[in-house]
């Protein structure tokens, strides 16, 4: 490994000395981009979130909190207890709780009208720790049931076109240390970080690319992330404040993600590196 | 603390069996510490075995170098639609765990 990154750099300065792109650095990065896909073939037939999937619907199914019910007449969107497709259209407007409202937020009104539970016990937790793992294990069993699904949120109520210019704006917005937004790093084809590619979100393929395989499974961290997850910590990587979970600007920015992958495949629970 | 079941996935093709096995473990290698400076407590997977029906066809060692929540797959000649496949596993505090499929 160290040997190759050597051999990268130096091809690197034999580039930059000789004014032209080496073709030996490109190779590279090509075999290294065939390498991954091989990697993610290989463990695609094992993506480990079917596990913490598993640890999901269990919980759904049981009787929980002070009013000692299960999620199952949990309504989230297409009916009581229908999860076939339903996590695809999410973000939407409920009609019944007058707010926009993703997968974790609407979740978390489950959790309160159906069990009791109040939904500070999620907001105030720590990631992966106490009810906020319960979440994602929630979250995984849900995405499951939409895997292979198009992405398809209904943008016809106002309170949607709100958020999506709310969610523009954020995604646009420069704040912290290093006067970072969101479009710094996924604004421009063809960038990456280390060896991974970072999607344009501004166009459908990239959004598609981004919001269609989370939440995800990280092998490297062996952990499963909810999209809640996901954009704290690409605010935590800004350095600037990282939002209260359910927040308004997470679900715009989700809103706007989602209504620009619009069409795009949903391959949920992703598997990342 | 309660170990969760594996997924296993059994099917038989042209005579050969493949096996895919999704194990639920935290394989803590015992190398790594918490926010508060203390050393994780090693806690890995250390053999695992897999049968076809009552015939072991599969022995390993396992160690810290496999991650969290391993995938396993291989193959053995032979098997037919509907025996049993199961696979065991023992981690270094002495717990095992078995779960078993039917060969699709």
């Amino acid at each position: 490994m160290r040997q190759k990154k050597l051999y990268v750099l130096l091809t690197a300065l034999v580039a930059a000395v000789g004014g032209m792109a080496s073709p030996a650095a490109l190779a590279d990065k090509a075999s290294d981009d065939a390498a991954i896909a091989r990697y993610r073939e290989m463990i695609a037939d094992g993506n480990p979130a079917e596990l913490v999937a598993g640890q999901g619907e269990e919980l759904w199914k049981t009787k929980r909190g002070p009013k000692n019910a299960s999620l199952e007449k949990c309504d989230l969107g297409l009916g009581p207890g229908v999860l076939k497709g339903a996590s695809a259209k999410l973000p939407r407007y409920f009609k019944d709780t007058g707010r926009v409202q993703d997968l974790e937020t609407r979740l978390l009104t489950c959790m309160e009208t159906l069990q009791g539970i109040d939904p500070k016990t999620v907001i105030d937790a720590k990631w992966l720790k106490g009810e906020r793992e319960t979440m994602a294990a929630l979250v995984a069993y849900v995405v499951t049931q939409s895997n292979g699904q198009k992405i398809d949120i209904d943008m016809t109520p106002p309170q949607m076109k709100k958020m999506y210019e709310l969610g523009k704006m954020a995604f646009y917005y420069r704040s912290g240390p290093m006067d970072f937004a969101c479009t710094t790093c996924h604004g421009d084809t063809g960038k990456r970080i280390r060896l991974q590619d970072l999607p344009d979100l501004r166009t459908q393929a990239g959004a598609a690319a981004g919001w269609g395989t989370w939440p995800a499974y990280r092998v490297s961290s062996g952990e499963f992330w909810t999209m809640q997850h996901r954009l704290n910590d690409c605010y935590r990587q800004q350095r600037t404040a990282e939002p209260i979970f359910g927040s308004d600007v997470t679900i715009a920015l989700s809103v706007f993600l989602a209504a620009t992958a619009k069409g795009g495949p949903v391959l949920t629970p992703g598997l990342k590196r | 603390m309660a170990t969760n079941p594996m997924k296993i996935r059994a099917a038989n093709k042209d005579g050969v069996t493949e096996v895919k096995v999704l194990i639920s473990h935290e394989m803590e290698t015992g190398q790594r510490k918490d926010a508060a400076g203390a050393v994780i407590p090693a806690w890995f997977i250390t053999e695992l075995s897999a049968k076809h029906n009552d015939k072991v066809v599969l022995t390993s060692e396992f160690g810290t170098s496999i991650s969290k929540n391993p995938f396993l797959a291989f193959r053995f000649k032979g098997g037919a639609k509907g025996d049993k496949v199961s696979v065991s596993w023992k981690d270094n505090k002495g717990e095992t765990r078995t779960d078993e499929a039917a060969i699709a």
